[in-house]
């Protein structure tokens, strides 16, 4: 199962990219559980610097934007 | 070799459209008030309607193809290459290095915090950080097409200029009163992570991004700037002259402070005050009060103050705040004087 984490402290990029990745993943079939990140400690713990950002499994696959609906599948799959 | 050439001769097929419908814009304008319309020449609403027929699709062409191209050379900074660079610079290169850095760095109000602690801790001196926080939203390509495209390159330069020499100055003192001591501790204990994978996009994904950019930011700010040039029209013909000279005219000392202070609690996007700032300028308010009063609306804000909080104990966000607004208003008293 896929851990994805949306790390943002509340604007409307990052619950677009919420929106978008949940759609992404559920057309890919993906079992997977997407986390809301606020808590800005946790956020850098990522070094991320701009926000939204996406991380899969662990690993930060984008930030500062919101993928198109292409990319952000292939972002998703990516990680075998 | 053969997509290159596909986008380039795209590239200056839409340069060459873009430019005709440009140049035509004028002569078009007077065509539909005057002959179309058939409004008066001379007439109030006759210099209104053709002053919003010929001004707004200008603006918008300008606002679209100078978002194209600032999107393209943003995708050539990244905030962590920007850091990279950045970090470890000493004071005053530094601090005009990172006012350069902001206007081509893409920032988003809501990133301010994570960027300050990610610069911070990566290295980069405090008052270096300033100069970027402050540059990065003021000195905006929106705002400078738009003050560009309705009030002439000579206000947009002012305003670029100026926001630079705020942002290096307004750093510059910060850095100097060594206040690291008065940044939220647990700032220093979030260790610098990896970060996103940096690739560097593909030219066809570069012009890519640039849409987005022109489709985000001109879908987000099109009816601001409209609204803007509506005003600004019945402004241009039925106001007159010299209305606003009395409170905010050069022979008014105060008139800068105040339009200061009145910025603080005011916070809008650059799109969103043009049409306060033409209103006051087309009323006879002074230059350097107006400017004073747009950058003090963008970059001074509640909402910013309260952001920051979570990162800068209070005196050092009162600092910030003071050492920017003074500067502001020096800029204001000074081009006042010049002008």
């Amino acid at each position: 199962m896929k851990k994805l984490q949306i790390l943002g402290t509340g604007c409307p990029k990052c619950n677009a990219l919420a929106e978008a990745t949940k759609i992404a993943a559920g057309e890919l079939g993906l079992e997977f559980e997407i986390e809301k990140v606020t808590d800005l400690k946790t956020i850098m713990s990522f070094g991320v610097m701009t926000t939204p950002a996406l991380v899969v499994d662990g690993a930060v696959k984008v930030a500062g934007k919101v993928p198109g609906h292409a990319e952000l599948k292939k972002l998703l799959g990516a990680t075998g | 070799m053969r997509q290159y050439f596909r986008f380039i001769v795209a590239g200056i097929a839409g340069a060459v459209l873009w430019w005709l419908v440009y140049s035509q814009l004028a002569p078009f304008a007077e065509w539909l008030t005057f002959s179309v319309l058939a409004l008066e020449r001379g007439s109030h609403l006759g210099s209104s309607v053709e002053f919003f027929v010929f001004e707004a699709p200008k603006v918008l062409m300008l606002l679209a193809l100078v978002v194209f191209g600032v999107g393209i050379v943003r995708t050539f900074f990244t905030p962590e290459r920007t850091r990279r660079i950045l970090s470890g610079k000493r004071e005053s290169a530094g601090n005009v290095l990172a006012a350069l850095l902001g206007i081509v760095t893409p920032f988003c109000s809501c990133s301010a915090v994570p960027l300050f602690i990610g610069f911070v801790t990566a290295g980069v001196p405090l008052g270096v950080t300033f100069s970027f926080l402050i540059s990065a939203p003021m000195v905006n390509e929106v705002a400078l097409v738009l003050l560009f495209g309705m009030f002439g390159w000579k206000v947009a330069g002012l305003y670029l200029g100026t926001g630079l020499l705020i942002a290096v100055i307004a750093g510059w003192v910060i850095g100097r009163l060594r206040m690291e001591k008065h940044v939220e501790d647990w700032v220093f204990e979030t260790k610098p992570g990896g970060g996103a994978a940096e690739e560097s996009p593909s030219w066809s994904g570069r012009i890519r991004l640039g849409r987005d950019a022109v489709k985000e930011i001109v879908g987000q700010v099109w009816l601001y700037v409209l609204i803007g040039i509506a005003v600004g029209a019945g402004i241009h013909g039925y106001v007159p002259e010299n209305f606003m000279a009395s409170i905010m005219g050069k022979g008014v000392w105060w008139s800068v402070p105040l339009a200061v202070l009145l910025g603080v609690p005011m916070y809008s996007n650059a799109a969103g005050i043009i049409p306060v700032v033409q209103a006051l300028l087309g009323k006879g308010a002074a230059l350097g009060t107006v400017l004073a009063f747009m950058m003090s609306v963008i970059a001074l804000s509640l909402p910013e103050a309260i952001i920051l909080r979570r990162v800068l104990k209070p005196r050092l966000l009162a600092t910030f705040f003071g050492i920017v607004a003074l500067s502001i208003m020096a800029v204001g008293f000074l081009f006042n004087l010049l002008m």
